[in-house]
């Protein structure tokens, strides 16, 4: 029996007065598997997430999580998914044990301090659990976003840009808990980023967008094959500058 | 955590609610300023309008019998303004904090939000206007909570209203941005003078008085004034205010869906600032 996609995006179209921002895209993400969305601003990536999350209603086309069409019955489902952005914050005046308690109870989390505790130590913010959010270093308060994107054990973990803002170290510890969350939950995740050693490091599959089109889908070794290249950021270079074209009707 | 995807969803989620109050208490809670200035406004205009009745009350027998007629309407107009400000701010919470992007790919759902929106106005009311109504007695000799079961009526029907625009307004903002805020600080202010608070409908023009029996609020307050100058309780205006109140209520929950759902086409829900 084949294995049903996780998350299944079918000819996605948004059009807006001003453009177009997402023009036809289609992907199917594996159970447990990591894959990035890569491009440049504007290249629709935010968007395309926004779609699959519900945030914003297609011109055109579809997308299922775990078997449900999010269009008509996304609240069947939201509770196994959970996404972090650089567009939202974390209530500021809040405490970040009050903010986790706020969206543990939203997304229905059993035993929750006890899950509080446990998310706290994962990514080392015991020490700040009675800080107001809005006191803490930027590193910090992505960590508690962090926090806040796993306190369901989502299924489904959409990032969105996840280590944008963030100091190389703190970028790889980041990385090394995603990674470490993907691995021990088996969880899907789709990652936006237009940061080449972060793809690299953690995903086995890349889409490349760009004007809201996806140019390449590939593994990343395939991709630096395919291109000729030693590293990812070459290959996006050759896309964003059009020469992917020429590469990829060489294929 | 629990569940899978295809089970059946919980349409209401009393735990959801109580997790927005919660977060809207710990807010409150944090900032002394909003606390004070829950007191400051209802305080300041019940005192204002409070020694302008004292003085008119010594100058004219028609006010010395009219005890309390502008205290009681200032105090029941803030039920109405701030109510609804207590349920529009909550709101505007969140687009100041930049939250609303988390919310909305939260299982909260739309009518969770608004729940949960509507029992803040009511603890915000209560910390804002229970120890002004206090200082009324203390000042002025006038106990609001002598109307008794009269003044149930009225609360409710203020509340009802407070809450259907600021239903409304929410969905204004949610929609246009922060943009659309200046409506929830100056939308009530429109219905101040057709709503009759401090005077009866016959003094408005004859063309007019039938826009302000379509409001209310103006049964309430017609209704206040026969209870302090007739000791008369007006249940059929009671009535009559009730059933206007459910259609606009009903009017401005519709009009939030339809704009939320016009949020989400526009993509403006990932664009929330000016």
């Amino acid at each position: 029996m084949p294995i049903m996609p996780a998350v299944v995006v079918d000819r996605l179209v948004k059009a807006y007065k001003t453009g177009i921002a997402v023009d036809g895209v289609s992907f199917a993400l594996a159970p447990g598997s990591m894959t990035a969305l890569l491009g440049g601003n504007g290249a629709g990536k935010t968007t395309t997430i926004a779609m699959i999350m519900g945030l914003v209603i297609p011109t055109s086309g579809a997308v299922s999580v775990l078997g449900v069409d999010m269009a008509r019955h996304r609240h069947r489902v939201l509770h196994r998914m959970n996404f972090e952005s650089p567009y939202v914050d974390m209530p500021m005046r809040l405490t970040v044990r009050q903010n986790l308690k706020v969206f543990g109870l939203l997304y229905g989390v059993e035993d929750l301090e006890a899950r509080i505790a446990a998310i706290a130590a994962r990514f080392e913010l015991t020490d700040l659990l009675d800080r107001p959010t809005g006191k803490l270093s930027a590193g910090q308060k992505t960590r508690v976003s962090l926090a806040k994107s796993l306190i369901n054990d989502p299924d489904v973990l959409l990032l969105d840009e996840p280590t944008a803002s963030l100091d190389p170290d703190v970028a790889d510890w980041v990385r090394g808990r995603l990674e470490a969350y993907r691995r021990d939950r088996g969880a899907t995740v789709l990652l936006a980023s237009h940061n080449m050693t972060e793809v690299e490091r953690l995903c086995e599959r890349v889409i490349i967008m760009k004007r809201g089109r996806i140019e390449d889908d590939d593994a990343p070794e395939r991709l630096l094959a395919r291109y000729g290249r030693t590293t990812l950021e070459e290959v996006f270079l050759d896309v964003a500058r059009g020469r992917g074209e020429a590469r990829g009707s060489a294929r | 955590m629990s569940g899978g995807a295809d089970r059946a969803p919980i349409a209401f989620s009393p735990r959801r609610v109580a997790a927005m109050v919660l977060r809207y208490w710990y807010l409150l809670r944090s900032s002394w300023s909003r606390l004070v200035e829950l007191v400051y406004w209802p305080a300041v205009q019940m005192l204002m309008w409070g020694f302008l009745q004292h003085y008119i009350n010594q100058n004219t027998t028609f006010f010395a019998r009219a005890g309390g007629v502008f205290i009681g309407a200032v105090l029941l107009w803030d039920i109405l303004f701030r109510g609804q400000i207590g349920f529009s701010v909550s709101f505007l919470e969140e687009m100041w904090a930049r939250n609303l992007g988390n919310l909305m790919m939260s299982p909260l759902r739309p009518v969770e939000l608004v729940v949960a929106l509507m029992i803040m106005s009511l603890v915000r009311l209560a910390i804002g206007l229970g120890p002004v109504t206090l200082l009324a007695i203390a000042f002025f000799g006038f106990n609001l909570y002598a109307m008794g079961l009269a003044l149930a009526a009225f609360f409710v029907n203020l509340v009802l209203t407070s809450w259907a625009v600021g239903i409304f307004v929410s969905g204004l903002v949610l929609r246009n941005g922060l943009g659309a805020e200046t409506f929830a600080w100056s939308i009530m202010f429109l219905l101040l003078p057709l709503a009759c608070a401090y005077y009866p409908v016959a003094v408005l023009p004859e063309w007019l008085q039938p826009v302000s029996w379509m409001l209310p609020p103006t049964y309430v307050f017609e209704g206040m004034r026969a209870l302090l100058l007739e000791q008369t309780f007006r249940g059929d205006l009671m009535l009559a205010a009730l059933g206007l109140n459910a259609l606009y209520f009903g009017l401005a929950a519709t009009a939030f869906i339809a704009l939320l759902n016009s949020a989400r086409r526009q993509g403006s829900l990932l664009q929330i600032g000016e």
